[in-house]
């Protein structure tokens, strides 16, 4: 599992793709959202939190297909499925993501929360918000991905699966971020947030197996 | 005596369902014909809202069947996922259009009704963003089937899609609720506690309409059902050439 886990690290840094595409990706819509909406720091700073979420959420469903989509086309996921219980290879695949997206979007939120006049005292919640709610995203992710590996270009379809099961985690982490941003208490949705993670963490592997399963058959 | 789950059996759900339709349909187009007849015509204004009121005889049966139409949606697919009963899968997938189709009809008339009341055609309320949430889970259930050619592999993966969507569905609505605090009046009709807030004069109309829309959800669902179960029949003979 460890094995897979690194190998799957190497994958995603070396090969062109969804690494950097990912981070690239979250730095252009911060940087686009100024066009957007105006220059003034007052707007900016109000949007920022939920801004960076929004970006963050879009980075994430980005690399998202290519989860499980290379590995089912070539049969590497059926030789893993034979040597692996299915769910420790999604849930190995899972944090590998997250490492390479939700982990460094949580150190890259606060220093591109700068552009958006985020305000310093907000950065330690958003960075908190981003590392901790991101995992969700991942595992949450994963089941979608699951779900349209028998689909060709599944992308479109993807976005509309997993979006919606987003919601909870993007109001949870949002309301962190922009709580923290405006110097208000932000531990209870904090706990609220971390708790969808770790259920996400816990529960999402098992979904998404049942479903490789049904797509592997 | 039969199983109870020999029903499922395609041959008997069509003799079964094709013996039923026809009364659902009566009781339906019946009920809900009554419900609003007597609703807009027989009852009077509300003294504060004056003839918008009547819009809750479509409104509120709309909500609860939208709500009860994804509720189905997650029996079928635990049904499907436990049983295999490739009936069930398709009663799953002929709900989910008219579920939708139910949850706009929900969301457009609280618009119309919000307008004059509210003053906003939308408010991002808990309530009314829970419905938003629950026609795109709608949306993307749809487009999962419509998606996927193999028809076994279509009804285990929107099942799968179902269960989870469920729990997700349930968490958004709360979720919602600690982000913003609600527009929306509670419940009329709360079932636990008792308390009506509506009168008997707008009460009987509006259940005569409730108990009509559930009806017709049902004979308009089977339909649905019955049509897909003929389709696989012809691809089927098709097949055989």
């Amino acid at each position: 599992m460890i094995a897979l886990l690194l190998r799957d690290l190497r994958l995603a840094i070396r090969t062109g793709g969804g690494f950097g595409l990912g981070l690239a990706f979250f730095a252009v819509i911060v940087i686009m959202t100024p066009f957007a909406v105006g220059p003034s720091p007052a707007e900016l700073s109000a949007l920022a939190p939920g801004i960076l979420w929004l970006a963050a959420l879009l980075a994430v469903l980005l690399t998202l297909d290519r989860l499980f989509a290379l590995d089912a086309e070539d049969g590497t996921l059926e030789q893993l499925a034979l040597t692996l219980p299915l769910e420790a290879v999604i849930f190995a695949k899972s944090l590998s993501h997250w490492l390479t997206t939700g982990a460094v979007l949580a150190l890259l939120g606060p220093l591109l929360g700068i552009l958006l006049s985020l305000p310093v005292s907000g950065m330690l919640p958003l960075f908190l918000a981003l590392l901790l709610g991101t995992p969700a995203l991942s595992f949450i992710g994963a089941f979608g991905a699951s779900l349209t590996v028998a689909v060709k270009r599944g992308g479109l379809l993807l976005s509309l699966l997993v979006l919606p099961l987003y919601i909870p985690t993007l109001i949870f982490g949002a309301s962190v971020a922009s709580r923290g941003a405006a110097g208000l208490d932000y531990t209870q949705p904090l706990a609220l947030l971390s708790a969808l993670s770790l259920g996400c963490v816990a529960a999402m592997p098992f979904a998404a197996a049942a479903a490789l399963r049904a797509s592997l058959r | 005596m039969r199983s109870l789950w020999e029903y499922a059996n395609p041959r008997l759900f069509m003799n079964w369902t094709g013996k039923a339709l026809p009364w659902l349909w009566v009781l339906g187009l019946g009920l809900t014909g009554l419900g609003l007849v007597w609703g807009f015509f027989f009852t009077g204004d509300d003294f504060r809202m004056g003839s918008t009121v009547k819009i809750i005889y479509i409104h509120v049966p709309a909500a609860l069947m939208a709500i009860n139409g994804y509720f189905l949606m997650f029996v079928a697919a635990l049904i499907w996922l436990i049983r295999r009963q490739p009936v069930t899968a398709l009663v799953g997938r002929a709900a989910a259009p008219v579920g939708l189709t139910m949850t706009v009809i929900g969301l457009v008339t609280g618009a119309i009704w919000g307008q004059p009341m509210w003053g906003t055609w939308w408010a991002w309320d808990p309530r009314l963003t829970s419905f938003l949430v629950l026609a795109l889970f709608y949306l993307g259930y749809i487009a999962l089937w419509e998606a996927i050619s193999d028809p076994e592999l279509a009804a285990d993966l929107t099942s799968m899609l179902a269960i989870v969507g469920s729990v997700f569905a349930v968490l958004s609505r709360y979720a919602a609720r600690f982000w913003n605090q609600g527009l929306h009046q509670g419940t009329s009709v709360p079932v636990a506690t008792g308390n009506r807030t509506v009168d008997d004069v707008f009460f009987i109309p509006l259940a005569i309409s409730m108990v009509g829309f559930f009806f017709l959800f049902v004979a308009i669902t089977l339909v649905r059902a019955r049509t897909e179960v003929r389709a696989r029949r012809v691809k089927v003979l098709e097949a055989k050439g």
